[in-house]
């Protein structure tokens, strides 16, 4: 009897264990989740309704207006940083550049980098830095905006920023903040690190693959 | 007994220079280790692990000719920044590297650590040499 009851637990066991280790590959959802009971024909029916990036409105290096609308269909890579930054930033976009060059041949993707600092990284300032990056297209969107509608956007996509500390510099976390097709949050890297970025360009193969992320063409 | 006397004296000559340069050696791997650790702290960020800079924003540390001719003033650009046009490896930069609060002696350690790294290969920035150069700053 007792024999029994572990080659049961052993089965059980090994078959958890292979349902984990199984290709069953598909990223996280992050963010806050809400159920949501609606009545579709007559049915109730419960949705789970997860927490996805709200509307913006913000202009790129090349002045033309950006909206979440400009955002349809494409999984993209979003931070904050900005162009005087001394300490994180010249790693976090060192470590973005390979990202860039990864998928920059593919329609369904973006990179948008927000500044921090409006006033001092204006659009022509902003266009210098692309170019001194090296970055071209549209495959990478530095984005300007009022400083408010950045702080907010910031919160949405799980980032915290502060204002000017008193030695005049900004205060920001470096995260790559990975958003799906549905605006939804699917991962979080630390942009300083370059193993984390490799990481976050493997995520992006995986969700590409994922049947609700493919291309529409 | 002439042959005897040359070669004792060859012996001695030869104990002083091995002795002088491992010295010399041990000088040099303090200020180079010492330089790498001020380096990671100050200066990766922005200029790379490698040295290799961030494409047309920052410049690369690997121009050992930018570095032999501007010798003298390494000290002063680590301490007070560096603004404006500047031409490394043939790629003209501008912008402006801040100040950095670094006391001599971690100025002669990374210095020593950068021209011997990332493809440059130069003498120990001493602490001497560093402040008789910072003296002369403008």
């Amino acid at each position: 009897m007792k024999k029994l009851v572990y080659a049961i637990a052993f089965i059980l066991l090994w078959n958890a264990c292979k349902l984990n280790s199984s290709d069953n590959k598909a990223l996280p959802i992050f963010g806050n989740k809400e159920a949501v009971t609606k009545t579709v024909n007559g049915k109730q029916v419960t949705d789970t309704l997860y927490q996805t990036i709200p509307a913006f409105k913000f202009v790129n290096q090349y002045g033309d207006t950006i909206t979440d609308k400009s955002l349809d269909g494409k999984i993209y890579v979003a931070d904050f940083f900005f162009t005087t930054c001394p300490n994180i930033c010249p790693v976090m976009h060192r470590n973005m550049l390979p990202v860039y060059n990864e998928f920059k041949s593919h329609a369904d993707f973006r990179i948008i980098s927000h500044t921090i600092d409006p006033k001092y990284d204006t659009v022509p300032v902003l266009k210098k830095y692309a170019d001194k990056m090296g970055i071209s297209g549209n495959t990478w969107w530095l984005l300007h905006g009022q400083k408010n509608d950045t702080y907010t956007i910031a919160k949405s996509y799980l980032v915290s920023l502060q204002e000017k500390n008193p030695q005049g510099q900004y205060v920001h976390d470096g995260y790559f903040i990975l958003i799906d097709k549905q605006k939804r949050i699917r991962g979080t890297y630390q942009g300083t690190d370059a193993k984390e970025v490799e990481k976050m360009t493997a995520d992006i193969k995986t969700l590409m693959a994922e049947p609700d992320q493919k291309s529409t063409k | 007994m002439k042959i005897k006397l040359i070669g004792i004296i060859c012996v001695v000559l030869a104990a002083f220079v091995i002795s002088c340069q491992s010295d010399e050696q041990v000088e040099f791997n303090r200020y180079f280790s010492a330089g790498s650790a001020v380096y990671q702290a100050n200066c990766q960020n922005c200029h790379g692990a490698k040295g290799e800079g961030l494409q047309g924003l920052i410049p690369s540390l690997t121009d050992s000719v930018y570095l032999k001719s501007n010798k003298y003033q390494l000290a002063c650009f680590v301490k007070n920044g560096l603004k404006g046009q500047i031409k490394i490896s043939g790629k003209q930069f501008e912008g402006e590297m801040p100040p950095n609060d670094l006391s001599p002696v971690e100025i002669a350690q990374v210095l020593t650590y950068v021209t011997n790294s990332f493809g440059n290969k130069s003498a120990t920035i001493t602490i001497d040499q560093a402040n008789a150069d910072l003296a002369k700053c403008n």
